[in-house]
C-alpha cells in the first residue's frame, strides 16, 4: 500500500506538464475557453449553492421527531415563485448573453490574426497527416508550428469521421470525408504539447496522437528546409497511408527517417476531398482505413 | 449449408476464441458468454425443479394486466442493469491498468462501451421507467388497465426482443464497436463488415418501435381512461410526467427507427445514405439520431421527477409545493427537448449562429429543471421528514443532480464544448444526470410501489445500505472523470499513454467496487425482503400514509385494480378522504366487471422478432423470412379473435372486497413511528405528531 502511494506520488510529480487540457493553456483560445469555463461555474454557483446548502439544513430542521414547524398545507408563496423562476431565469440571461458573445469571439473558423500559417490536415486511420501547402512538406503524425503565428488548419478525413484536438491550444474540430473543416489556433509558448483524435474510429483509435512542436521561428524554418530534403509523398507512398495502422508503423513502411516528407503534390489536399465527390461508387480496396483497403489499387 | 446457417459456423463463439489464444482478453469473454448460458440454463433448471412454468405462462407470459406487464419491464430492467454494471466495472478495471496497453484488446473494450450504453438507455433506463409508468399510472388515475393491455404485450414484447438480441451477442458473434451512437460511416459495411453493427440495429429497431407504441399507449390511457373527477390538474405529478414522456415517446422514437433503418439499408442493400462516396452523408445520421437521443433522456428523466413528487410530499407528510409550477416546468421542459439535439454535435462545423441558437435553447431547459428542484425543496420545508429508503436516495438525488446541471450549463457552452466533448467530462456529466437522476429514481420508485404489486414492503435496512453504497459508489467512481477530462484524456479509449492520469483512473476504479457492492445490496435486499414477505406483508395497502388513489386499495392490488372506480374530488384523493371522512367505506353497489383475456401474442411477436433480429444479423434468409411472416400472421389471428375480454360478476368483487373492507375495519393503524415494523400492515392512524 506505502508502496503503491509513492509510486503514484512519484508518478505524479514526475509527469506535471503531461497533462496537457485546456486549463494549463499554451494559447489564446484555450485561455479564453479556459476563463469562460471559470466565469459560467461561477455564476451557476448561484443556483447550485442554495440546494448544497438548503437540503441538509431542511432534512435535519424538518426530520421527524425534529422542533422545526410543521405546514403540511403550505404549498404556495408568492415571492418564492418569483424568485424560484426568476432567479435562474435571470442567471440565464447573463450566460446566454456571455454564451453569445464567447461563441462569435472564438469560432473555429475565425483566424487569429494576418497572414497565418496555413496547415492541411488530413485525418486516416490512425494517424494525422500534415501539409504544408505553402513550404512544399509533409509531416506525419508531427505538428510543427511556431510560436507566436497564427495557425489556420483546414482539416478533412480520407477514412471514416474523426475529431481534431490539441486541449492546450483550442477546441475539437470533426473532420470528415469528402468534406473541409476549419480550425484556428496559436502557440504563445515554444513546448511540446499533445493532441489527440477524439472521435472513437477503431481499435487504432486511443493511440491516434499528435506530437504538437512549438517552435522558434527560426528552429521552425530549419525544421521546414530539412523537409524539403526528405522523401517525397507521392502517390503510392500516400496510398500507402491509408492502410490502417498507427504513426510508427506507417513511418517504418515508408522508411522515413523522421515524420517528414516532401510535398511534391500541392492539390493533394484538394484531390483527396473531391475524391468522395466524382459521382461513382468507390469499391472497398480503394477506402483507406477499411479492411478490404488495398493500396496498389488506388490511382 | 451456407444457405441454411447463412455466416454462422462454429467459431463465432468467445469459446472457440479462448481456447484458440488464451488470455485474460478471452477468457473475460468467454466468462461472461458462459455466464449467459448458465444463468439461462439454471433459469430453466428452476422453472422446472418448481414446476413453474404453468404459473410462468398463466399469470406473467399471457397477461395483459398492466401491473404484471410493469413488472415484467422492470424485471428486463434488472437484469440487464446487472449486466451494464459489470460491463462498467469490466471497462473501469481495464482503463485504471490501461497506461500504454491493459488487459483487454481494444476490440474487447470497444464492444464493452457499445454494448454497455445501449443496453443502459435502451433496456435499463427505458425498460425501468417504462414498467413504473405501466405499474403506477392506471392506479393513479383511477382505471383498471391500460387502453390497449394487448398491445402493451406487443411493446412488452418487442422490448424482450432487443434485449434478447443483446444477450445472444454475448455468446454467438460480436457487438458493434461503434459506440452506442453507432455513427457511419465507421458502422457502415465497408468499415465493419462484420454482424457487430446489424446486431446493434435488430436491437434498437424492435425496442424502438415498442417504446413508440408504450408511449401511444400511455397517452390515450391517460387522455382517456381517468376517473369521474380526475382533471387534468388533480393528476398526481408521476402521471403528468408520464404524459409529457408518453408524448415525447410518440415523436422521439421514430427517429432513431428510421435512422437505423437507413443504416440498415446502406449496409445490407447497398444504399448511400450515410457512405462516403456517392452522397452519402454521415452528418445526416448525426442529425437524425440525436433528434431522438436528446428528447429520449429526458423521457428517462421527467418520469423520475414524477417519482421525486410523489418520494417528497409523501414522506414529509405534506401537500407538494407548486403543484402548477411543477406542471409547468414539465411541460416546458418536454417541449424545449426537442429543440436541443443539436449540442451533441457542436463541433461539426455549422456556423457560429447555429451553435448559439442551440446553445441558449440548451441553457434555458435549465429554468424549468432548477424551479423543480426547488420546488421538492420547498415540499420539505416545514415538513415532518422520516429518511426512509426513497428519501435516501432523494437525498443524493439533490446533491449530486445539482453537480449534473452544473455541468450540464457548462456543456450548453460551445466555446467549452470544443475542449470538452468527446472527453471523460462527458462521461462524467451523463452519467451524472443519468445515475442520480434516473436510476436513483427508479430505485426509490421501485421500493415505494413495491408494496402495492406484491403485498410486502422492502427491506428498509438493506434498502438503506444499497442506496448509501450507490451515493458513494457514484461519487468515487464518476466525480474524478471530470478532472481526466479536463486534463483531456478521450473517452473510448482503451488505453492511454499519459502517466498522470492513473492516479485518477485508480480511484475511479475503486470506486466502480463499491458500485458492485450497491448492485449486490441492491439484489439482496429484494432476496431478504422475500424471505421475510411475511413479517413484511402490509395487506392493508398503505405503508406510507399515501396521499394518491394508489393506496387506497389492497395491496396486492388486485386484477381489477378498484373494486368500483372512484369519484375524485381533490388533488390528494385518498388523502382528502383520510383527513375529510372514512376511506373505507363499502359501496352502495357493485358491478361487473370486464378483463382482458389472457393472450400469447405479445410472446409470440417476441419470439419471431428475435427470430427475424437474429436471422437478418446472420443473412439467414429462410428465418427472417419466416420471423417477419410470422409477426405478420400473429397478428391476423389476433384480429379475428372476438373473445377478447371477460367478466368478472359484480358478487365476487363484492366478496374479494367485503373482506377486505371488514380486516380493515377490525385492525388498528400505525402512526409513522412504526413505519418500519411488523406492525405495519398498510393501515395509516392519523399520526399524533403530525396532528397537533
Ligand atoms: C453503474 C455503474 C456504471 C459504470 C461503472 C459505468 C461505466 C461506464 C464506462 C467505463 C463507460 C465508458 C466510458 C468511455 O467511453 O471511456 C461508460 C459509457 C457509457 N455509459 Fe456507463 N456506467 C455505469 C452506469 C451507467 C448508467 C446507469 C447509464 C445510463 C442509464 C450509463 C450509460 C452510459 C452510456 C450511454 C455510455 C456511452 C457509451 C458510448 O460511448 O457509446 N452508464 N459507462
Ligand atoms: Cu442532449
Amino acid at each position: 500500500m506505502r508502496r503503491l502511494a509513492v509510486v503514484l506520488l512519484v508518478v505524479l510529480a514526475a509527469h506535471p506538464a503531461l497533462a496537457q487540457g485546456f486549463l494549463t493553456p499554451e494559447g489564446p483560445v484555450a485561455a479564453a475557453q479556459r476563463e469562460h469555463l471559470i466565469r459560467v461555474t461561477m455564476v451557476t454557483m448561484i443556483a447550485v449553492l442554495p440546494v448544497l446548502i438548503g437540503v441538509p439544513l431542511i432534512l435535519w430542521r424538518y426530520r421527524r421527531g425534529g422542533r422545526g414547524a410543521y405546514r403540511p398545507g403550505f404549498d404556495f408563496s408568492a415571492p418564492l415563485e418569483i424568485a424560484m423562476w426568476g432567479v435562474p431565469a435571470a442567471i440565464i440571461v447573463l450566460l446566454g448573453t456571455w454564451l453569445w458573445q464567447s461563441t462569435e469571439a472564438l469560432d473555429p473558423y475565425e483566424p487569429l490574426g494576418t497572414d497565418p500559417l496555413q496547415v492541411q490536415v488530413i485525418g486516416l486511420n490512425w494517424k494525422w497527416l500534415f501539409l504544408y501547402p505553402d513550404q512544399g512538406i509533409a509531416s506525419i503524425g508531427t505538428l510543427a508550428i511556431p510560436a507566436g503565428r497564427p495557425v489556420r488548419l483546414q482539416l478533412t478525413t480520407d477514412t471514416v469521421m474523426q475529431s481534431f484536438m490539441v486541449p492546450a491550444l483550442a477546441g475539437q474540430i470533426y473532420a470528415m470525408p469528402g468534406m473541409v473543416s476549419d480550425l484556428n489556433l496559436m502557440a504563445s509558448r515554444v513546448g511540446t504539447l499533445t493532441g489527440a483524435n477524439t472521435q472513437f474510429n477503431g481499435t487504432g483509435f486511443a493511440g491516434q496522437q499528435v506530437d504538437v512542436q512549438v517552435m522558434t521561428p527560426d528552429d521552425w524554418t530549419a525544421w521546414v528546409q530539412g523537409g524539403t530534403t526528405a522523401p517525397s509523398l507521392d502517390a503510392a507512398r500516400y496510398a500507402r497511408l491509408g492502410v490502417a495502422g498507427t504513426t510508427a508503423q506507417a513511418l517504418q513502411a515508408l522508411s522515413l527517417p523522421d515524420s517528414r516528407m516532401h510535398l511534391t503534390a500541392p492539390g493533394l489536399f484538394a484531390s483527396v476531398v473531391a475524391r468522395y465527390h466524382d459521382g461513382a461508387p468507390l469499391a472497398d480496396r480503394d477506402q483507406p482505413g477499411a479492411p478490404g483497403f488495398q493500396p496498389e489499387s488506388t490511382p | 449449408m451456407s444457405g441454411l446457417f447463412g455466416h454462422l459456423d462454429w467459431t463465432v463463439t468467445p469459446f472457440a476464441a479462448a481456447i484458440a489464444d488464451p488470455g485474460t482478453n478471452t477468457f473475460v469473454a468467454a466468462g461472461a458468454a458462459g455466464l449467459v448460458v448458465l444463468g439461462a440454463v439454471a433459469l430453466l433448471g428452476f422453472l422446472t425443479w418448481f414446476r413453474l412454468w404453468g404459473p410462468l405462462w398463466r399469470d406473467w407470459l399471457t397477461s395483459a394486466d398492466h401491473k404484471k406487464i410493469g413488472v415484467m419491464y422492470c424485471v428486463i430492467g434488472i437484469v440487464m442493469l446487472a449486466r451494464g454494471v459489470a460491463e462498467g466495472a469490466v471497462m473501469r478495471a481495464h482503463q485504471a491498468m490501461a497506461l500504454n496497453g491493459g488487459p483487454l484488446s481494444a476490440e474487447h473494450f470497444a464492444e464493452l462501451f457499445s454494448t454497455h450504453g445501449t443496453i443502459m438507455i435502451l433496456f435499463v433506463a427505458a425498460p425501468l421507467v417504462i414498467g413504473l409508468i405501466n405499474i403506477v399510472v392506471p392506479l393513479q388515475i383511477g382505471a383498471r388497465d391500460m387502453a390497449f393491455p394487448v398491445m402493451n404485450q406487443v411493446s412488452l414484447g418487442l422490448t424482450a426482443a432487443g434485449a434478447a438480441l443483446l444477450m445472444i451477442s454475448l455468446v454467438i458473434g460480436r457487438f458493434e464497436t461503434g459506440g452506442w451512437s453507432a455513427y457511419p460511416p465507421y458502422t457502415g459495411r465497408v468499415f465493419s463488415p462484420g454482424e457487430g453493427p446489424d446486431y446493434w440495429i435488430w436491437s434498437v429497431v424492435p425496442a424502438g418501435i415498442g417504446s413508440m407504441l408504450s408511449g401511444i399507449n400511455f397517452a390515450v390511457t391517460i387522455y382517456k381512461c381517468r376517473a369521474p373527477g380526475m382533471t387534468y390538474m388533480r393528476m398526481p405529478l408521476f402521471t403528468w410526467t408520464a404524459l409529457c414522456a408518453a408524448i415525447m415517446l410518440v415523436y422521439a422514437m421514430p427517429p432513431v427507427t428510421v435512422s437505423s433503418l437507413m443504416l440498415a439499408l446502406d449496409r445490407y442493400a447497398g444504399f448511400h445514405f450515410f457512405t462516403n462516396d456517392l452522397g452519402g452523408n454521415m452528418m445526416n445520421y448525426a442529425n437524425i439520431f440525436w433528434m431522438f437521443g436528446h428528447p429520449e433522456v429526458y423521457i428517462l428523466v421527467l418520469p423520475a421527477y414524477g417519482v421525486w413528487s410523489e418520494v417528497s410530499a409523501t414522506f414529509s407528510a405534506k401537500t407538494l409545493y407548486g403543484y402548477p409550477s411543477l406542471v409547468i416546468a414539465t411541460m416546458a421542459i418536454a417541449v424545449i427537448a426537442f429543440t436541443v439535439w443539436l449540442h451533441h454535435f457542436f463541433t461539426m462545423g455549422q456556423s457560429a449562429s447555429v451553435n448559439i441558437a442551440f446553445g441558449i435553447a440548451t441553457m434555458i431547459i435549465a429554468v424549468p429543471t432548477g424551479v423543480k428542484v426547488y420546488d421538492w425543496m420547498a415540499t420539505l420545508w416545514r415538513g415532518r421528514i422520516r429518511m426512509t429508503v426513497p428519501m435516501v436516495y432523494l437525498t443524493g438525488f439533490f446533491i449530486l443532480f445539482v453537480i449534473g446541471g452544473l455541468t450540464g450549463v457548462i456543456l450548453a457552452n460551445p466555446t467549452i464544448d470544443y475542449q470538452v466533448h468527446n472527453t471523460l467530462f462527458l462521461v462524467a456529466h451523463f452519467h451524472n444526470v443519468l445515475i442520480p437522476g434516473v436510476l436513483f429514481a427508479m430505485l426509490a420508485g421501485i421500493h415505494y410501489w413495491f408494496p402495492k404489486v406484491f403485498g410486502f414492503r422492502l427491506h428498509e435496512t438493506w434498502g438503506k445500505r444499497a442506496a448509501w453504497l450507490w451515493i458513494v459508489g457514484f461519487c468515487v467512481t464518476f466525480l474524478p472523470l471530470y478532472a481526466l477530462g479536463l486534463m483531456g484524456m478521450p473517452r473510448r479509449s482503451s488505453s492511454f499513454a499519459d502517466p498522470a492520469f492513473v492516479p485518477l483512473q485508480l480511484v475511479a476504479g475503486a470506486g466502480a467496487v463499491i458500485i458492485l457492492l450497491a448492485l449486490a445490496a441492491t439484489l439482496v435486499c429484494y432476496g431478504v425482503s422475500i424471505r421475510q414477505r411475511g413479517t413484511l406483508a402490509v395487506p392493508f395497502g398503505d405503508p406510507w400514509d399515501g396521499r394518491t388513489l394508489e393506496w387506497a386499495m389492497p395491496a396486492p392490488a388486485p386484477e381489477w385494480n378498484f373494486a368500483v372506480i372512484p369519484a375524485v374530488a381533490a388533488r390528494d384523493a385518498f388523502w382528502a378522504e383520510k383527513t375529510g371522512g372514512d376511506p373505507y367505506v363499502a359501496p352502495e353497489r357493485y358491478e361487473d366487471i370486464e378483463l382482458p383475456r389472457p393472450t400469447a401474442l405479445g410472446l409470440v411477436i417476441c419470439v419471431a422478432t428475435t427470430a427475424a433480429g437474429f436471422a437478418l444479423t446472420w443473412h439467414i434468409w429462410w428465418l427472417a423470412l419466416s420471423g417477419l411472416v410470422g409477426i405478420g400472421l400473429a397478428v391476423m389471428v389476433r384480429a379475428f379473435a372476438t373473445q377478447t375480454t371477460r367478466v368478472l360478476p359484480a358478487a365476487e368483487v363484492a366478496v374479494h372486497h367485503g373482506r377486505w373492507l371488514e380486516a380493515v375495519h377490525t385492525a388498528r393503524g400505525i402512526t409513522r413511528d412504526a413505519e418500519d415494523s411488523p406492525a405495519n400492515r398498510g393501515l395509516a392512524a392519523p399520526d399524533t405528531e403530525v396532528t397537533p
